[in-house]
């Protein structure tokens, strides 16, 4: 499959007054062309921060680029001009931002906020943009959308104004889309329409998506492929199948077991101990130590490594170095990998 | 909106009915009289000099007979400072300056302060910020008549651009004192616009703009500046009647014939009919404005035209 974007040791840091943000501390992934990658975690654990240092929507006046780069057709985003990322945001990478009740602007109608990045990006007359933009409207199940175009966002509801920015971001065709929590600030069943509608637009117009979100019910419903995130850093990568069925992380273990499912018997959820790291100075070793149960005396002093599982597998944990004391995950764990074939627990191949 | 207008234009009669009721009483009760000398007339002569103005009828006479005239537009006469000119005249005669001086010192000093502002909220920490913030600072706290009196000493004494004082070269008389007018305005303009501007750029749908590939000043202008306004538009209402009605000082130093300066010698010499009028003229404007203030919201923010054209 065809890399669209490539993310190599990317490190950027905030410079606040009490010191350096290490937000993101070496983050590696590639993006396929058509796919659905995830990236999960927790608040601050670095995902919204990557999403937006690849459209470069920090601050420049606090945000920087320690090290890495950001590979877009043949580019490094991380070092291009204001004006040349111009030319990329909104046409070949365009984003979908959480909260769809203040991410339009109140005092415009919505159809110059559709046909702005058409006028700005195709040489396209202010009729024709007008007629795209009703098409895109109709695209993401607005109905009326003639009527609708006059209309200020205030005369929307929280998932049409969200139905309104998917169609903005899609204006130009994109070849990668960044959804930051698009279905965050939704209620359930409008969060189930907005994620179909998503799936669908996917298919026809055959763009990446990068799909940010800290709900793993959203993941397994839209992705292909999932990054857990912790502290700054991935620390396990893999299909959908091999992280929700054959996790090797014990954060991502963590995450699993804190996620009701229908057959959770105990009334209390798990959940995590402890808080996410403070990124201004960061533990050293495994992020992620002080709050595993599961954490060994090399992850207080070394950061772990990748080790991989399969091809497309990946998790950076002691625990998986040829001398570490195999362990057992928690039981509600197990029995997600007695059904993955491959993993130690598979009953397929007990019996 | 048609009945909206209509329903405010009621509820603005009432305030001002209640302006001029309050205005009159006050008045009346102040010490002194409005008769020049009157300490040296005998009180025969009093008495008929304060019948001729019909200022010896009991107060609710008069009150009544002043507010009949009122409502049909008729505003008195002057007792002692135009003897007998009709005051509606008289502030005819006296606005015209200062509505001049005071409209090129608002839309001056109005858009350059918008523009400093504007400059500053997006170089935000940048040399032009601190530079803006400094003529901000300034512009409010050093008062017009010190701006009035340098630019009188450079710019019309020094270098001879302009004339010194008085009303008789048109235009040219008017640029110092709406330079000096402008001053306020720019200042107040600029530092709500900055900091207005600084939480507008901070909110998602700016980031959305960016994340379409606006420009920076497309994202400024296009996006941000509408949504600033609002704040804005709020208090350079008020500041303008204040303004285009006159400013006292102003028209002292460079003596001009305006509506300020009038407006304080006739409280000076008691002169009841013209403290009445140019009060309620005031008041008239003061209360159009804040309805122009109160429909422009609406032009400005469309969620504030519903609610308002519903009612």
């Amino acid at each position: 499959m065809e890399k669209i974007l490539q993310i190599k040791d990317l490190e950027l840091s905030f410079n606040t007054f009490a010191g350096e943000v290490k937000a993101i501390r070496g983050v590696n992934f590639d993006l396929y062309k058509g796919e659905t990658l995830a990236i999960v975690g927790e608040s601050g654990s670095g995902k919204s921060v990557t999403s937006k240092s690849i459209m470069r929507l920090l601050p420049e006046s606090s945000a920087e680029f320690k090290n890495g780069e950001i590979l877009f057709g043949g580019r490094d985003l991380t070092k291009l001009s204001d004006k040349e990322m111009q030319k990329i945001r909104g046409k070949e990478i365009s984003m979908i931002f959480q909260d769809p009740m203040t991410s339009l602007n109140p005092t415009m109608p919505i159809g110059r906020q559709i046909t702005e990045p058409l006028l700005k990006h195709q040489k396209i007359s202010k009729p024709e943009a007008r007629k795209v933009a009703i098409d895109l409207l109709r695209l993401v199940g607005m109905p009326k959308p003639e009527l609708r175009m006059k209309q200020y966002p205030h005369q929307f509801s929280g998932g049409q104004r969200q139905r309104i920015v998917i169609a903005i971001s899609l204006a130009c065709n994109p070849q990668i889309l960044i959804a930051d929590e698009p279905t965050t600030a939704l209620d359930v069943t409008i969060q189930a329409q907005i994620l179909e509608l998503m799936k669908d637009l996917q298919r026809k117009i055959d763009t990446s998506i990068i799909f940010i979100t800290h709900d793993l019910g959203v993941v397994a419903n839209v992705a292909d492929r999932v990054a857990v995130m912790y502290g700054g850093k991935i620390v396990e990568i893999g299909t959908v199948d091999e992280i929700f069925y054959n996790p090797q992380h014990p954060y991502t273990w963590g995450l699993l077991s804190s996620m009701p499912s229908l057959d959770t018997e105990d009334a209390k959820l798990y959940t995590i101990p402890g808080t996410p790291p403070d990124l201004l100075e960061p533990p050293k070793g495994d992020a992620f130590a002080l709050r595993s149960e599961y954490a060994m005396k090399i992850d207080m002093e070394m950061d772990p490594p990748f080790f991989e599982i399969s091809d497309t597998h990946k998790a950076a944990t002691w625990l998986l170095h040829p001398d570490a004391p195999k362990v057992e995950p928690p039981l509600s764990v197990i029995e997600r990998m007695k059904k993955f074939p491959g993993s130690r627990y598979y009953e397929g191949s007990k019996n | 909106m048609a009945r909206y207008i209509g329903k405010r234009m009621f509820y603005m009669l009432i305030t001002l009915i209640l302006i001029a009721t309050f205005t009159f009483f006050l008045m009346k009760i102040l010490p002194g009289s409005p008769i020049a000398s009157a300490d040296r007339l005998s009180p025969e002569q009093r008495a008929i000099v304060e019948a001729s103005y019909g200022l010896d009828r009991p107060l609710p006479v008069q009150y009544f007979d002043y507010m009949f005239g009122l409502v049909q537009g008729d505003l008195g006469v002057s007792i002692n400072q135009f003897k007998g000119a009709p005051v509606t005249d008289i502030i005819l005669n006296r606005i015209g300056p200062s509505a001049q001086i005071g409209f090129q010192g608002m839309l001056f000093g109005t858009i350059l302060g918008i523009l400093f502002g504007m400059v500053a909220a997006v170089k935000q920490n940048s040399w032009i910020d601190y530079a803006s913030t400094t003529v901000a600072i300034i512009g409010i706290s050093i008062p017009s008549f010190v701006f009035a009196s340098l630019l009188q000493y450079w710019l019309a004494v020094e270098w001879q651009l302009f004339p010194v004082a008085f009303w008789k070269e048109g235009f040219m008389s008017s640029v110092l004192p709406s330079l000096a007018l402008a001053m306020f305005p720019l200042a107040t303009a600029a530092r709500f616009i900055r900091s207005e501007m600084i939480e507008v750029l901070g909110s998602d749908y700016i980031t959305l703009a960016k994340a379409k590939g606006a420009s920076g000043s497309e994202i400024a202008f296009k996006h941000a500046f509408r949504n600033a306004l609002i704040p804005l538009i709020t208090v350079l209402g008020p500041m303008a009647v204040s303004i285009l009605t006159g400013s006292l000082v102003v028209e002292q130093i460079f003596a001009i014939p305006g509506i300020g300066e009038q407006f304080v010698t006739s409280i000076m010499v008691q002169d009841f009919s013209i403290i009445m009028g140019t009060t309620i003229f005031f008041s008239v404007f003061l209360i159009l404005v804040i309805l122009i203030v109160d429909v422009l919201y609406g032009v400005i923010d469309p969620r504030i035209r519903l609610s308002g054209g519903k009612s």
